[in-house]
């Protein structure tokens, strides 16, 4: 570690890890309620499950890429974050935001629309800590050597800040609602935050391969342009039954299936970086994530997502379990990935260690991530089964979920292996360090 | 490639064409806005009922099991075309009456099958949800869903 500072990252990704596990338990919990609906649902009905679910993971995706920001500017631009203090408050602040919400939701506490349940005092905590966080990195950075990674990670967090902020607006006509709720979720996921994953997997490459910083740079603004120029106009493949005009059908199609294009420019950047890379990195866990992100986020966001995004395939799937197959391995490829390879590269350097327990990190990867693809498969078969039954067929919702019961039987079966394979990751980084050698203060590991 | 584009001209192409395609993006959501407010809903019909409805739809979070729209969980049935299924688009004072009872008789306590908690609305706010229900239904939406079921 070459700057004091960047060990504020390690705080981060403590509190990201904890509310990781918050997330998988409790979609482990709703994965139960879809085979046994009788279980507790007096006391935590399925809403406030899945609200607690899907919240978690947001935020704690969040705070793996603040603590990824902190981890790596200070290299990037060669300087201490300017203020430490600040990002302890941000943090505090969001984690009081955090458990203040989800403790709120047991007690039904929250607010009414999908993802951005959090209570109005937690929206604006949230927004006075991304304000505090673009201060702090924003005045490093500027302060500092100017690199494109920088560029594009901090465009990319400027942009999560300001789509937020129409997570205040709640107009009461529901379509006007629904147009602008998609200004937060698919800019997000299909916008902004490619630009952090994509600078996030740029800094990776760099550092693990040994690349030239020229060449990377090149590819990073080539990737993000072919992210923005598809996925903001691709907004249009959630405008098509929401009361909106007919000619986001066109639109929405044609500019959502090119959103695949960055996802595939990806994986060819990072397998042609190793490829051409004459490093030999030590820590082959996280190029494994790394390089295992790129292949899944193609998968889960660029196939699965092309798979339902032309508008006559839509018409039918649209609402079905296809689309949450979709959600579930985009999410983990694209981002829950990301995070993880991150960290599992950074955690030796903050320790000052050697990488360390490199096999069963490398064994997690493989657990967690054919049970996350089995659990998509499943429930793809589930969707399109429900699709023919349902939309095409007409049969009655719950006739239909019926048929589907031996989906959800193995979606919680592949539930419980990824829940292990999250508990293995999490002993291989944190629990205790075989066969290390400890790098001595000031000293940089091999190929830091 | 290092012939064919230089970095700085990569870096170019990225800020100009993205905020060209935000541009072009938010003039034809400024469009949709209007024709939201003009043509697919009923802006005349949105009164203080309708919009209570959709807080208490809020409030309860029905969202996370249902969809609406197509929108939300894949827990529970559709609502977006709720009231037509229960022929409001024919007997409208008869599919309230069967929406009231609904909510009422929720939970159904039947073993095996998934459950609807009670949420102890009165009169009035089943009213008012039954207003927002029957708002929704006459949306345009490109003919979705392909038929009742939703
Ligand atoms: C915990 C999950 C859950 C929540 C929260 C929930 N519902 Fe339901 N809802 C269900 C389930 C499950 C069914 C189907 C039950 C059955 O058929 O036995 C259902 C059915 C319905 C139906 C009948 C649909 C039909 O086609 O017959 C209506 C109307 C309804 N819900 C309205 C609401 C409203 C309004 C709210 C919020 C105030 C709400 N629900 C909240 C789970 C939920
Ligand atoms: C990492 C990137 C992505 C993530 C995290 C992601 C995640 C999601 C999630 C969670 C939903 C469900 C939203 C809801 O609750 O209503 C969704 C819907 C959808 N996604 Fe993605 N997605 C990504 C990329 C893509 C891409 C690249 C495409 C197209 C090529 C795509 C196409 C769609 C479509 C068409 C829907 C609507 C499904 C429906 O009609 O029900 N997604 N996505
Ligand atoms: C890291 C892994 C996971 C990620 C990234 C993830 C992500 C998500 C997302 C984005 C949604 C919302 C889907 C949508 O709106 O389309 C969701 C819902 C859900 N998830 Fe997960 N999830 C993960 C793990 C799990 C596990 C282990 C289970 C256990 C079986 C699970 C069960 C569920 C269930 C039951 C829902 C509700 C779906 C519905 O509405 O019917 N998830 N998850
Ligand atoms: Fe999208």
């Amino acid at each position: 570690m070459k700057y004091q500072t960047q060990a504020i990252a390690k705080w981060y990704w403590f509190a990201a890890i904890a509310l990781f596990f918050v997330q998988v338990f409790a979609g482990l919990w709703a994965g139960f309620i879809y085979i046994e609906p009788n279980f507790l649902s007096g006391l935590m009905p399925f809403n406030i499950v899945r609200m607690i679910h899907s919240n978690a993971l947001i935020v704690w995706l969040l705070l793996g890429f603040f603590g990824a920001t902190y981890f790596l500017i200070p290299e990037e631009s060669e300087r201490e974050i300017y203020s430490p203090l600040l990002a302890y408050l941000q943090l505090v602040i969001l984690i009081v935001g955090a458990l203040g919400a989800v403790v709120g939701y047991v007690f039904r506490i929250h607010e009414g629309r999908e993802f951005l349940e959090q209570p109005l005092w937690v929206k604006l905590g949230i927004i006075v800590a991304a304000l505090i966080f673009l201060f702090n990195v924003s005045v490093t950075v500027l302060s500092g050597r100017k690199t494109a990674i920088t560029n594009i990670l901090l465009l990319g967090l400027w942009g999560i800040a300001v789509f937020f902020l129409f997570a205040l607006y709640n107009p009461a006509n529901l379509v006007l609602d629904k147009m602008y709720w998609w200004w937060v979720v698919h800019l997000w996921v299909e916008g902004v935050w490619e630009l952090v994953m994509a600078s996030i997997l740029a800094f990776i490459m760099l550092k693990m391969t040994g690349v030239d910083r020229e060449v990377i740079e090149k590819w990073l603004y080539i990737i993000v342009a072919t992210s923005l120029f598809t996925g903001i106009m691709g907004t249009g493949h959630h405008y098509l039954w929401i009361g909106m005009p007919a000619y986001w059908q066109w639109i929405g199609s044609i500019f959502s299936s090119l959103e695949i294009i960055p996802f595939f420019a990806m994986v060819v950047f990072c397998f042609m970086m190793v490829w051409k890379g004459r490093r030999n990195h030590p820590n082959k866990a996280a190029l494994l994530w790394a390089l295992g992100c790129s292949v899944l986020a193609f998968f889960g966001a660029g196939v699965w997502g092309l798979m339902h995004t032309l508008h006559p395939v839509n018409y039918y799937t649209h609402g079905t379990q296809v689309t949450a197959a979709h959600g579930h391995l985009a999410f983990y490829g694209a981002y829950v990935a990301l995070n993880l390879a991150i960290m599992t590269y950074a955690f030796p350097i903050i320790f000052r260690v050697n990488p360390y327990n490199q096999v069963l990190n490398m064994a997690s990867f493989w657990v967690m991530s054919s049970a996350m693809a089995f659990m998509t498969f499943t429930l793809t078969f589930a969707g399109i089964v429900q699709t023919h039954l349902q939309r095409v067929m007409g049969m009655s919702y719950m006739e239909v979920q019926d048929q589907l019961s031996v989906f959800y039987w193995m979606r919680f079966g592949s539930g419980l292996v990824v829940v292990i394979g999250v508990l293995m990751w999490v002993y291989a980084t944190l629990g205790p360090k075989k066969e290390i050698t400890i790098v001595p203060d000031g000293a940089l590991a091999p190929a830091e | 490639m290092s012939e064919i584009l230089s970095k700085s001209a990569a870096r170019n192409i990225f800020y100009g064409g993205s905020a060209f395609f935000f541009v072009v993006f938010a003039a034809l959501v400024a469009q949709s806005h209007y024709y939201a407010k003009t043509t697919s809903t009923d802006e005349a019909a949105l009164t203080a009922e309708v919009v209570h409805g959709k807080r208490i739809w809020e409030k309860h979070a029905c969202i996370n099991c249902h969809t609406i729209l197509g929108e939300g969980a894949y827990f529970a049935p559709e609502l977006g075309n709720v009231f037509v299924r229960y022929g409001g688009d024919k007997d409208p004072q008869a599919a309230r009456d069967a929406l009231k009872a609904w909510m009422k008789s929720q939970p159904s306590g039947v073993q095996g099958r998934r459950q609807m908690p009670q949420f102890n609305l009165d009169e009035k706010e089943l009213d008012d949800l039954n207003a927002f229900f029957e708002w929704v239904s006459k949306i345009k939406t490109n003919n979705w869903p392909p038929n009742k079921a939703g």
